[in-house]
């Protein structure tokens, strides 16, 4: 860990301007449960932490249009806990419960986990060539330890997965996030907030330079009330997905009239699974409507020698859930 | 030899909390980083970041600008070493790099924060070498008398097990604090035991042996790679006397994974031949394993095969491969861990294939005397361990038939393991004063790395002396008090009762203060090897419940039993704990650990608890631990054997067996993944 300045801005444009003021070198820590361990690694290097933490983004707080806004600052335990989220989104508490420890989720903040990094061991080992670190160095996962890291929407530069299981069920109902910069105010829906890694791997959301995540929406929605979020993973706790699934599905007279799927630990972003969403529409509720779509969804799979068993693993996922929440035998 | 003599009854056999429980929890228990000591220094080491080669430059001069920065110690300028046996500890003598991670410099400053952005920014320039690091034996037995009685056998298994490299991860890391002063040398050190840091510190530095004192009084935890001296201690040394002033060094958990050991890799081949009621015609075993080009450290994976089943015919062998790794070191049950994982999966293979219970087959294959050599075992309760296990287990009317249970999503499945482990002591001093309040003081350099052993010691103490425990303090972790064995082995408590028995009996029936004695078990015990072998040993059964989902190949453990033949048992409390630890561990060497060597940068890639994972409390269900009725008088005055190890052994082995139980699917491959259980 290297030498660095620490700063409590008092509000969100004095972040800013110390954000602008230092030009890259520095970095907002809240809960800094994932930051801190970069820079011990160091992976990170920041010149300056503005400490965000004080700032009054903390709020939970319902919609007019009936969904509800949640502040940057809010810790993951107090978010898994609230009312309105465990009735509406229950998904939501679920994924959130389901992710690292009750001491991490007591300092982890909303806004923190959308901006998690990716766990991939060559990422946090600094000896080590890694795209999304230095960019042009190369991607040594490729052909070494994957097991864990993407099979969908990853690129030559890169095959991480982005950790979070929060933004599981963020992906599958719509979440909106909402930034400010020397730009002003600015709302991100969150299937535009994730940046494909392309040959960028380094520049992971669409986040403008120097802005700050303030909080973030989820709309009202009825079908996220009846949703769910189940996590597989090799450990029975306080370890990473290697495949999750946040879904929720509307079926009317045995036929799917409206359903949400999003997947985790398979791609750079929480993947929504649009192509099995589209696949289903319309479709009988059925075990090979669901196994069906989730071949719809994982034809753009592109597994590699140790990760392949995700495959399976997430067709077997999407099927089973789809199937204990619409009541059919699988 | 020592026949088993009466003791005081009362203290021994006692469910007794753990002394120091207090102290431990209330953080007034110093550990070996936690000693304050006037102008304490700290250091950070550097490692290397190629696998094999030369140190080609190494640019101090920038970081020795740093603020708060002391020095920087390298081959360059490093104290020279004399040569021990041990070549991992002869840090910075040369510019030769033998494995990445290797410790190429070592930054001390005023704070541990300055010395870790000093050693973050030093510039190592290197040439490198082409290295090899991929173990990826062909298991091929060698052709031998053994063949033919396979042939000629009706029934035959013939399979390939692996286990990957796996690392003890004990919660205090590796840790000293040093200082010199008068040419006296005080370490405080994380240890299994004070003996070995001493004097190998003594060869080392080229001093008096009893110009080094190693005090370790609280350790949190070895599981074997704190048995014998590790780098840090000699770095820490090294830097006190290079900058005069007292160093701690303390290794991060990345560093651990490269420096202190951790267990090779195995690939063994277990070829089984039987009657058809399972009686063992032939037994094989290979075992390949992987050292360092520093050190020939043998895992010795088949030397449980030697002990456990009477095979007229029986072969072992390991083999060794040299790579340019870390050195692989003792791991909680070194071979027996691995080994038993083999054959006890192999012998659950036998029992499908002869259509014979997995019980019933163990116990038809009882051995009478140790099958490798011949000897007379002291004690053998493998039989009584597997009956009452099953009667606990519930085992008796268990449906063979795999897949046959099904609870929701879950396949459950049962499964069975035999366990043993050696039991024995080893030469150890001890002494005992009267204080002027009457109270008695045992000195003894045992150490107590988690186990309960300060407590148990004060038990066997307070019956040898014949007074209750509260008139008897046993200090322990000082060099100062005599050789003494290490916690390691399974032999810590019988080495030690052995001798704090003997010394309180010198004492006499009715001590006065300022009394005191010292005594050595050396000669008692050297002594005894002179006669017949004896094999002694702890035997034990394992059981476990599975549930696996096959959809996503999730297994998760519902129950584990283990029923133990282990002498006499000195304090339940501590006993039971170090039981259930062992059977942990297992759970999670079949579930979840693995180190991943990346051959292209020549390191383990999964180098911390991120990675590299260890069961938490979710994963452990109820255990649930008994023990048989067992006297074994050949154990020293106390009659105990060792119980650190015994748990972990086997309890892979009946957890692969009970996942196949559940799915029909053999894992013979550690851990049992997700995908593993998916593509089988």
């Amino acid at each position: 860990m290297r030498e660095f300045a620490y700063e409590t801005p008092d509000s969100v444009d004095a972040a800013i301007a110390l954000l602008a003021e230092h030009d890259g070198d520095a970095r907002i820590i809240a809960g800094g449960t994932n930051l801190v361990d970069l820079m011990k690694l160091d992976v990170e290097r920041p010149a300056l932490l503005v400490d965000v933490s004080g700032l009054a983004l903390d709020e939970i707080a319902e919609t007019d249009d009936g969904g509800v806004r949640i502040g940057a600052m809010v810790r993951n335990s107090d978010l898994a806990a609230h009312p309105l989220i465990r009735r509406r989104y229950p998904a939501v508490t679920q994924a959130i419960v389901a992710g690292a420890s009750g001491q991490l989720r007591n300092m982890a903040t909303v806004g923190g986990n959308l901006l998690q990094r990716t766990r991939c061991v060559y990422f946090t080992d600094a000896t080590k060539p890694c795209n999304k670190r230095m960019p042009g160095t190369g991607c040594p996962a490729r052909d070494g330890e994957h097991r864990n890291l993407a099979i969908l929407g990853a690129s030559d530069a890169c095959i991480a997965t982005n950790p979070s299981d929060f933004a599981v069920p963020l992906a599958a109902f719509d979440a909106v996030v909402h930034t400010r910069g020397d730009y002003g105010d600015r709302d991100i829906p969150l299937a535009e907030f994730y940046r494909a890694p392309d040959d960028e791997p380094h520049r992971e959301t669409t986040l403008p330079a120097g802005a700050v995540i303030t909080g973030i929406s989820l709309p009202s929605s009825e079908l996220a009330a009846r949703s769910t979020y189940r996590k597989v993973r090799e450990r029975a706790s306080y370890a990473f997905a290697i495949g999750s699934i946040a879904a929720a599905v509307d079926v009317r007279d045995g036929v799917v009239h409206d359903v949400r799927i999003a997947l985790g630990a398979v791609a750079p972003m929480p993947w929504r699974a649009r192509a099995a969403e589209q696949a289903l529409v319309r479709r009988p509720a059925t075990a090979d409507s669901f196994r069906a779509a989730a071949d719809a969804e994982l034809d753009a799979a592109r597994p590699l020698r140790d990760n392949a068993y995700k495959v399976p693993l997430v067709r077997n996922l999407i099927a089973r859930t789809l199937a204990t929440l619409s009541e059919v035998d699988a | 030899m020592t026949a088993t003599a009466p003791l005081a009854t009362g203290a021994v056999g006692s469910d007794v909390r753990r002394i120091e429980g207090l102290d431990k929890v209330s953080g007034r228990a110093r550990y070996a980083a936690e000693f304050p000591l006037a102008e304490l220094a700290y250091g950070a080491v550097v490692q290397s970041t190629i696998v094999r080669g030369s140190i080609a430059d190494i640019d101090i001069d920038a970081v020795l600008a740093m603020p708060g920065v002391v020095g920087v110690l390298t081959h360059d300028n490093a104290p020279r070493l004399h040569e021990v046996d041990d070549a991992t500890l002869l840090v910075l003598q040369d510019d030769r790099v033998h494995y990445r991670g290797q410790v190429v410099a070592l930054v001390v400053a005023d704070s541990i924060e300055a010395a870790r952005a000093a050693a973050d920014a030093l510039d190592v320039t290197y040439e490198a070498e082409p290295h090899d690091v991929a173990f990826a034996p062909e298991v091929e037995p060698d052709p031998g008398e053994v063949d033919e009685a396979l042939a000629a056998a009706p029934v035959t298994i013939d399979a390939t097990y692996t286990t990957p490299a796996e690392h003890n991860n004990p919660m205090e890391p590796h840790a000293t604090t040093a200082q010199w002063s008068d040419d006296r040398l005080t370490v405080y050190d994380s240890n299994q035991g004070a003996t070995p840091v001493k004097r190998t510190l003594a060869a080392l530095f080229g001093v008096e042996p009893n110009t080094v004192r190693v005090l370790a009084e609280h350790v949190g935890g070895g599981f074997g790679a704190k048995g014998t001296p590790r780098p840090n201690v000699v770095l820490a040394a090294m830097a006190a006397r290079a900058f005069d002033r007292p160093v701690r060094l303390v290794f991060t958990r990345q560093q651990q994974f490269a420096l202190v050991g951790y267990r090779t890799p195995t690939a063994q081949r277990v070829r089984l031949g039987a009657d058809d009621s399972g009686r063992l015609l032939a037994l094989d075993h290979v075992a390949h394993t992987q050292t360092s080009t520093l050190m020939d450290y043998d895992e010795m994976a088949t030397a449980y095969s030697r002990v456990m089943y009477a095979a007229p015919t029986l072969r072992t062998e390991d083999e060794v491969t040299t790579l340019d790794v870390p050195t692989p070191r003792w791991m909680r049950a070194p071979g027996e861990a691995p080994g038993s994982f083999a054959l006890e999966s192999a012998m659950d293979e036998l029992a499908e294939a002869c259509g014979v219970d997995p019980i019933e087959l163990r116990v038809r294959n009882d051995a009478e005397v140790r099958p490798g050599d011949g000897a007379a075992f002291s004690s053998r309760s493998l039989v009584e361990c597997l009956r009452e296990g099953a009667e606990r287990f519930g085992w008796v009317g268990r449906d063979p038939r795999p897949g046959a249970v099904r609870d929701g999503r879950w396949l459950i499945g049962t499964g069975t393991a035999s366990a043993m482990y050696g039991a024995n002591a080893s030469p150890t001093t001890a002494s005992v004063t009267v204080g002027l309040d009457g109270r008695f003081t045992v000195r003894i350099a045992a150490a107590d790395i988690g186990t309960g052993a300060r407590t148990a010691l004060t038990q066997v103490a307070a019956d040898a002396l014949g007074v209750p425990m509260d008139r008897v303090e046993v200090r322990i972790g000082d060099s100062d008090s005599g050789p003494a064995m290490i916690a390691g082995g399974s032999m810590g408590m019988a080495s030690w009762s052995w001798a704090i028995v003997n010394v309180c009996r010198q004492l006499g029936p009715s001590p006065m203060p300022g009394e005191s004695a010292t005594a050595s078990t050396r000669d008692i015990i050297r002594a005894r090897r002179e006669g017949p072998t004896v094999a002694r040993h702890s035997f034990g059964a394992q059981f476990a419940e599975v549930g696996v989902d096959l959809d996503t190949g999730e297994v998760r453990v519902r129950q584990l039993l283990g029923v133990f033949g282990i002498g006499r048992v000195v304090n339940p409390r501590t006993v039971r704990s170090q039981l259930i630890g062992g059977m942990t561990m297992g759970l999670s060497m079949a579930l979840l650990e693995e180190a991943y060597m990346d051959p292209r940068f020549g390191d383990y890639a999964n180098h911390d608890l991120a990675g590299y994972h260890i069961a938490t409390h979710a994963d452990v269900p109820a255990i649930e631990v008994s023990w048989v009725d067992e006297r074994d008088d050949d154990l020293g005055p106390l009659g105990a054997k060792g119980v650190g190890e015994i748990g972990i052994v086997g309890t892979a082995a009946a957890i692969a067996n009970a996942v196949w139980h559940a799915t029909g699917i053999r894992q013979r491959h550690l851990p049992i993944r997700p995908d593993r259980v998916l593509q089988g």
